[in-house]
């Protein structure tokens, strides 16, 4: 059989074969794996000392390569750059003893591609290589777009929390909505009550029957809060156990601590969770703002906050209605640096 | 419909005529939304509005906008990945026209969802092409006209476009290839945006 024939076909079905003598000589190279050298032609040079092969490994000989036949092999290129290749080497058949080593770029064409500046024209029409490329391309671009609406819709979630109006695990409202409502009686100049509420003793809750128990009582906690305060009262979770209660329109002291008396005494009544009672309890500090002198929310947190600190220092489960005269006290032992200073026993 | 076709109208208003005349736009389609997510999905009533509401606002045809949006969209700067994924369906012209039947295939390789129109070449004489496009979105064919026409330079072929009327929901256009090597065209280097 004729050689030269052979290879033409070759050159159009496999660009990336070599013709291999026995001796290890290339004979032959196909039209893009030629481009792989450009400035050293390959026809002529010994294939080990331009290819290494990997894997299988230890094969340093042509008598070892011989025996690697109809084998996934796998070599390196030698010089730069380093291109890692595919490779299958089949005998001819014409008896010569030659070889035909078929090369392929297997995950490595990108690089290939880039490196040799190849272009479709270099790879055998049924080659997939063009396609791989092209997906790599289209899912890249897609993955693009992707990102950059994740990027948008994580912008727009911080966004609508940041407006958020609601306590997620209670449904109460939260401490942005409270400050709003606060704002809002300050300037209508009416009269109101500031209730700060501390729940006693749910620090044990959660450190002994965990954090589903701890979520289980706090939304019993705003159930009982909604229950016993009006439907224009704001109810607010400001922090893990602590609430504020906002009264508007309060003619009467004796209002605020039959409130503040019920929702002790039903926040005292063991929550079920699992078969295991929870007992909690709670400090109220109130202050009642009738109209007269204009204060800042500031302010009316402050003094509400000196109360419940006068609650919890007088032994807890109780509600203490701010006085001047506690603020003083407060500042003599320990100043009210707000709520939630003093730990559970 | 794919937020990318929606997105793609958008941006070639915005590119275009500037994002004051998109507002317009959204405001005279009816919108809820001022922006459209090329990754998410919309209502096919939406296009069909959006262009008709662009060729009214931009006082023009609404089939030369839509020719126009068309050689946008292989044109851009911004849409550069549109032009090389085309390019990867042929090394010249006509090769690139024969691979326009594998276009929805090829757009689902890389987007799962998205779902172009099918479209089909059938030659005719010598540098004679029909290429029938189902046209879901009336006008349709010109988008392809838009895209043909530039890629047309982009290959360095001349060639003739015509289009040939709609008839059933389908448009035809008539390409005629005079010369497949009239001028340079533009590079496309494989390895060029990989990776």
């Amino acid at each position: 059989m004729n050689k030269k024939p052979q290879s033409a076909t070759l050159d159009v079905l496999c660009p990336m074969h070599l013709i291999v003598s026995p001796t290890g000589q290339i004979l032959h190279a196909g039209p893009t794996v030629a481009k792989l050298r450009k400035d050293a032609c390959l026809v002529g040079q010994r294939l080990l000392e331009v290819f290494s092969v990997k894997r299988p490994r230890a094969i340093n000989t042509m008598a070892d390569l011989h025996l690697a036949a109809n084998r996934k092999l796998h070599l390196e290129m030698s010089g730069t750059p380093r291109t890692a290749l595919k490779g299958i080497m089949v005998p001819m058949t014409d008896g010569s003893g030659d070889v035909i080593l078929n090369l392929s770029f297997g995950i490595s064409v990108i690089e290939g591609v880039r490196d040799y500046a190849l272009s479709n024209a270099d790879f055998a029409a049924t080659d997939l290589a063009i396609e791989l490329l092209y997906i790599m391309e289209a899912k890249t671009a897609a993955m693009e777009l992707s990102r950059r609406l994740n990027l948008r819709l994580q912008g727009a979630k911080t966004a609508a929390e940041e407006l958020a109006q609601t306590d997620k695990l209670t449904g109460l409202k939260n401490r942005r909505a409270m400050d709003a409502v606060l704002e809002r009686l300050l300037a209508s100049g009416g009269s109101f009550a500031v209730m700060q509420i501390d729940l006693d003793y749910f620090k044990a809750v959660n450190d002994t029957l965990g954090h589903a128990a701890g979520d289980h009582v706090l939304k019993n906690v705003a159930r009982i809060m909604i229950e016993e305060t009006r439907t224009t009262d704001t109810v607010a979770r400001v922090g893990g156990d602590e609430f504020t209660v906002i009264l508007p329109r309060i003619g009467d002291e004796e209002v605020l601590r039959g409130v503040g008396r019920r929702i002790i005494e039903r926040l005292e009544e063991p929550i079920l969770f699992e078969g295991h009672e929870c007992r909690i309890s709670a400090s109220i500090g109130t202050v009642w703002i009738q109209s007269g002198p204009t204060m800042s929310a500031d302010e009316v947190l402050s003094d509400a906050d000196v109360a419940l600190y006068a609650s919890k220092h007088a032994g807890r489960a109780q509600q203490t209605f701010y006085k001047p005269e506690l603020r003083n006290a407060a500042n003599a032992s320990v100043p009210p640096t707000g709520r939630g200073k003093v730990e559970n026993p | 419909m794919h937020g990318l076709i929606n997105r793609s109208i958008q941006s070639y208003v915005c590119n275009s005529h500037g994002n004051v005349i998109w507002g317009e736009v959204a405001e005279q389609a009816g919108l809820d939304v001022t922006e459209f997510e090329a990754m998410l999905s919309y209502d096919d009533a939406l296009t069909p509005r959006v262009l008709d509401a662009a060729a009214l606002v931009l006082r023009r045809p609404r089939d030369e906008v839509m020719e126009d949006i068309g050689a946008y969209l292989v044109s851009h700067p911004n849409f550069e990945a549109v032009r090389r994924l085309l390019r990867f369906g042929g090394v010249d012209f006509q090769d690139f026209l024969h691979s326009l039947d594998d276009l929805p295939d090829r757009a689902r390789l890389a987007v799962a969802d998205l779902h172009l129109p099918r479209i089909e070449l059938r030659s005719g004489a010598e540098g004679q092409f029909s290429l029938i496009c189902d046209a879901s979105v009336a006008g349709f064919g010109h988008v392809m006209m838009g895209i043909l026409r530039v890629m047309a330079d982009d290959y360095g072929a001349l060639a003739l476009l015509e289009h040939a009327g709609s008839k059933n929901g389908v448009e035809t256009l008539i390409i005629t290839l005079v010369a497949a090597d009239f001028s340079e065209g533009r590079q496309f280097v494989l390895g060029a945006s990989v990776g």
